[in-house]
């Protein structure tokens, strides 16, 4: 397992998403789900930096663990702000046009479309976001 | 992330290059949409980008806002994640992908 703790401000989305994908290069991850990834790290590591400890800066940890038989890669956000659950964000209709189209919960959305798995739980103090995706 | 941009009488071509995600987002809007004035036509070539976030979605949003009032918006040469973003989103019912 691999781990990171960091500030979680917006400035170090660069840092954590590096940190993410030297792992997924040493297990040859393809392209595709490494990009679907890392648009994931975006989402739930902005949601921590915007609204987790706002108005203060607190930490962030994420770990990285990979599974075999099949390549799974699990990686896990554990912050100690305001206890949230992203997973109850209502989605968004998707078949709104442009105009009728509303601007929130597209991001989780995605998180949820795309992983294979998604959990979420508050324990300890902290909140505990972790995604799962088969990379093999 | 860098962007390109290209005018031809009024037509703006925009190449994004590298990611639009939370921290890029901010710059690219600045850079599309100060060049919008007099634009009847804007064509995102999206060939050299990797992937988009829900933040870029939101630019994408808002651009063919402004380009329905003043013309049309193009999105062309997607990868195949970002064809997949636009799919579950509902993107590629509101975007005119070419």
């Amino acid at each position: 397992m691999k781990e990171i703790t960091l500030d979680a401000t917006i400035k170090n989305l660069g840092k954590i998403t590096d940190f993410v994908n030297k792992e997924l290069e040493k297990i040859g991850c393809p392209i595709k789900p490494m990009n679907q990834i890392d648009i994931v790290i975006d989402e739930l590591f902005s949601n921590i930096a915007y609204y987790a400890y706002k108005p203060e800066v607190g930490p962030v940890t994420v770990t990285v663990d990979i599974e075999d038989n099949p390549i799974c890669v699990i990686i896990t956000f554990m912050d100690n702000g305001k206890p949230f659950n992203p997973l109850t964000v209502s989605e968004p209709d998707t078949h709104l046009n442009a105009e009728e189209r509303k601007i929130g919960g597209l991001g989780i959305f995605l998180v949820k479309k795309t992983m294979d798995d998604v959990t979420y739980e508050f324990k300890d103090g902290k909140n505990i976001l972790r995604i799962k995706k088969n990379v093999s | 992330m860098t962007i390109n941009k290209k005018q031809d009488g009024t037509t703006l071509y925009v190449e994004a290059i590298g990611r639009i995600d939370t921290v890029t987002v901010t710059e690219a809007e600045k850079m599309i949409k100060g060049s919008l004035d007099g634009i009847t036509e804007l064509i995102l070539d999206f060939k050299e980008l990797d992937y988009i976030s829900s933040a870029g979605l939101r630019l994408l949003l808002s651009l063919q806002k402004i380009m329905s009032k003043q013309g049309k918006m193009v999105v062309r040469n997607e990868n195949e994640t970002i064809k997949e973003i636009f799919e579950v989103t509902g993107f590629s019912e509101i975007l005119t992908i070419e």
